[in-house]
């Protein structure tokens, strides 16, 4: 009987069953941010704890640093003090701190794997559930809190328990101006936001083979968005092309040596799975979220589902969500005027995200609608570097949007980078949680960085392939 | 010696209705921006109970005869989104502060994090996480009991059967959920471990 990659990776890291039933599970990269470390280094000092494997984890600021200028002291007292806090930790512990100053500094799901930090058949954690991103190198990638930290950093393992698996293939070729964005939102919106509890996903089939490193880890990002704390794609050659010549990637015989590592890892073809589910490609639409739960979305063109049409169990949250956003049943969410679009975020704040905005924008010569506030935020220092140099930060500003600093920015409220009031935003973010991007009363919609663009220029929801005039 | 064993949770209850109840709506992210999570506790809920006193109506963590419960009570995934530990730290940190949850099911990593704070989040049927919101709805002095031991929970004259998985009942009962020092005893079997990945000392 075959085992997936998650049940190898699992039984490669684990260290021993504990009394409980649980695993300790040794943990082979562990990331760092400013928000969920400090209580956990106070905690290792009130315990008097060493860091045994400080060369396992390396640390990044990303949620506090503002956008507009990166210059210290931060204008914000309590983000001066929270970087200088993990600064201090990072130093005192041996942590490798990847810099503002020396241009290392991003958002820790998109450093890790542009230095090649995240590798296949690894064990990846961190303190922000979107740590299932690096599950697109085929790691075993999830999210953890604080006192999970404090762990790591004492003893490189955790107590878990073995999830189950559940196999989604999608199959064939997604249609023009259908993104990854849109397959993983399409995803949710069929197994629910609490779907996935329990499971690791296992996005495999046609259509994740032929995606892009960047596109895989945009699927991956989300997968706790469906309730599961990891997600992975089967590592491939594109995996090891991407991975070749980085800063952290095995070289000269070692690269042999870990490809042989890396294929072994992969998921027997005679796997068995708890689950199976299957989609077509090209059932999949431009999607837009209308709700408070990234599952509450629609293709763009179709009319809001009626509470009606829900099981009765969930129909208090579907009205909830109306009153929320101010939308109604029966009427599309295309034409909803817009206050903000964001392009940016640990899914779509990478490269090639930028890149294919950029690729319309010039195509069309379309501005920014008067009124619209409009984003771009590199989701890295490298990200921000490889686009100036690509010229990206011009075709922004001519068209309107601003070109900022890297960093979570608008995605969330830890930031100088808020709505304000009732603030409509189009954002390529995962969250459209009430108040999530910093008014308590602000309201998201999600959806690709393309269908912002599109929405950044008509000043409201609209299909992106009309705006842009994709031919089909 | 502090006792570590949880075994028999007894307080007030209180109960917040609603589905897919997020970690940035138990704690909003700006009160994220802080070095240790001390000032938390008053602020749990902070954007729910304005928008709610705005619309004149009172969140039942703003309800006065709620304020002593230890207690919660809440629907399905509660505790889903963000892995921000500050949401059980908020939680505990409220007033009396929160020691127990039950609920017809978590969010995995919320779930987690208050397993490592000794805090049991224990899951029970629709219906029987109705009665018991309707068993503490009509008294606010109504007691609510947890027994991990034996799989029930009780208020009035309702009880119920609850449940956790397994390992982390174990660990709460019998004390051991403070993972730290376990963890550290597996060090030898660590280090083996580590030795048997070729990744693990980056290649070389
Ligand atoms: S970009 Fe958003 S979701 Fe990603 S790590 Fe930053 S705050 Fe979290």
């Amino acid at each position: 009987m075959g085992k997936s990659l998650y049940d190898k990776v699992f039984d490669k890291h684990a260290v021993r069953k504990l009394d409980s039933g649980q695993f300790q599970l040794l943990m082979g990269l562990h990331l760092i941010h400013e928000v969920t470390s400090p209580q956990a280094f106070a905690m290792l000092r009130d315990r008097k704890l060493q860091v045994p494997y400080p060369e396992r984890t390396f640390a990044t600021c990303d949620h506090i640093i503002p956008t507009k200028s990166q210059l210290r002291p931060f204008q914000d007292d309590l983000a001066e003090q929270m970087l200088v806090e993990l600064e201090r930790n990072c130093d005192h512990y041996g942590i490798r701190y990847l810099s503002p100053k020396k241009g290392e500094q991003g958002i820790v799901h998109v450093v890790g794997p542009e230095l090649g930090l995240t590798q296949p058949g690894m064990t990846v954690c961190c303190g922000d559930s979107h740590t299932s991103t690096h599950g697109a190198f085929g790691a075993i990638a999830f999210g953890i809190g604080t006192t999970q930290v404090r762990d790591v950093l004492a003893t490189q393992t955790l107590a878990m328990e073995k999830l189950k698996v559940r196999r989604i293939e999608v199959n064939g070729k997604l249609r023009p101006g259908v993104y990854a964005k849109d397959v993983v939102l399409y995803v949710i919106n069929q197994l629910g936001v609490q779907g996935g509890v329990g499971f690791a996903y296992e996005f495999a089939g046609s259509t994740f083979d032929a995606f892009t490193m960047e596109e895989r880890m945009t699927v991956c990002n989300m997968s706790i968005e469906g309730g599961a704390r990891c997600g992975y794609v089967n590592p491939d050659a594109t995996t090891y092309a991407y991975l070749k010549g980085r800063e952290y990637s095995p070289k000269g015989a070692a690269w042999d040596k870990a490809v042989a590592y890396w294929d072994s890892m992969r998921s027997d073809d005679d796997a068995v799975y708890a689950d199976v589910v299957k989609y077509k490609a090209e059932d999949i639409e431009p999607m837009v979220t209308w709700g408070i739960t990234p599952a509450q979305s629609t293709a763009v063109n179709a009319k809001l589902p009626a509470p009606s049409a829900f099981p009765s169990g969930d129909r208090a949250l579907i009205e909830e969500a109306y009153q929320y956003m101010g939308f109604a049943a029966d009427a599309p969410v295309k034409g909803q005027k817009i206050d903000v679009a964001f392009i940016g975020s640990c899914t779509n704040g990478r490269f090639s995200d930028f890149e294919e905005v950029v690729k319309h924008l010039q195509a069309s010569g379309k501005k920014v609608h008067p009124g619209v506030r409009a984003l771009v935020v590199p989701g890295s220092q490298t990200v921000r570097q490889r686009m100036i140099e690509a010229g990206f930060d011009k075709v922004f500003t001519d068209a309107g949007f601003e070109f900022r600093e890297a960093g979570c920015s608008m995605c969330l409220a830890m930031n100088p980078d808020k709505l304000v009031g009732r603030e409509l935003c189009a954002s390529s973010s995962n969250r459209n949680f009430k108040g999530r991007q910093g008014s308590p009363t602000g309201r998201t919609l999600l959806m690709s960085p393309v269908m912002v663009a599109a929405a950044a220029i008509s000043g409201s929801v609209a299909d992106a392939r009309e705006v842009f005039a994709f031919s089909s | 010696m502090q006792d570590f064993k949880r075994t028999l949770i007894t307080g007030k209850a209180i109960s917040v209705d609603g589905n897919d109840i997020d970690t940035d709506r138990i704690i909003p992210a700006r009160f994220l921006r802080c070095v240790t999570f001390d000032d938390l506790g008053s602020h749990s809920f902070e954007d729910d109970r304005k928008q709610l006193r705005e619309a004149g109506k009172t969140h039942p963590f703003d309800d006065a005869s709620r304020q002593k419960a230890k207690v919660l009570l809440v629907d399905r995934n509660f505790g889903c989104g963000s892995s921000r530990e500050h949401a059980p730290q908020a939680l505990m940190r409220w007033n009396a502060g929160i020691t127990a949850v039950v609920g017809e099911s978590f969010a995995e990593i919320f779930f987690g994090n208050c397993v490592a704070l000794g805090m049991p989040c224990v899951t029970a049927s629709r219906d029987d996480v109705q009665a018991l919101k309707r068993a503490i709805a009509a008294d606010p002095n109504t007691e609510l009991t947890v027994d991990l031991v034996h799989g029930e929970a009780s208020a009035g004259n309702v009880r119920v059967k609850v449940s956790m998985p397994e390992g982390a009942r174990k660990q709460l009962t019998t004390g051991r959920w403070d993972s730290s020092a376990e963890l550290l005893e597996g060090k030898d079997a660590v280090a083996s471990t580590a030795k048997g990945l070729p990744y693990f000392a980056h290649w070389h």
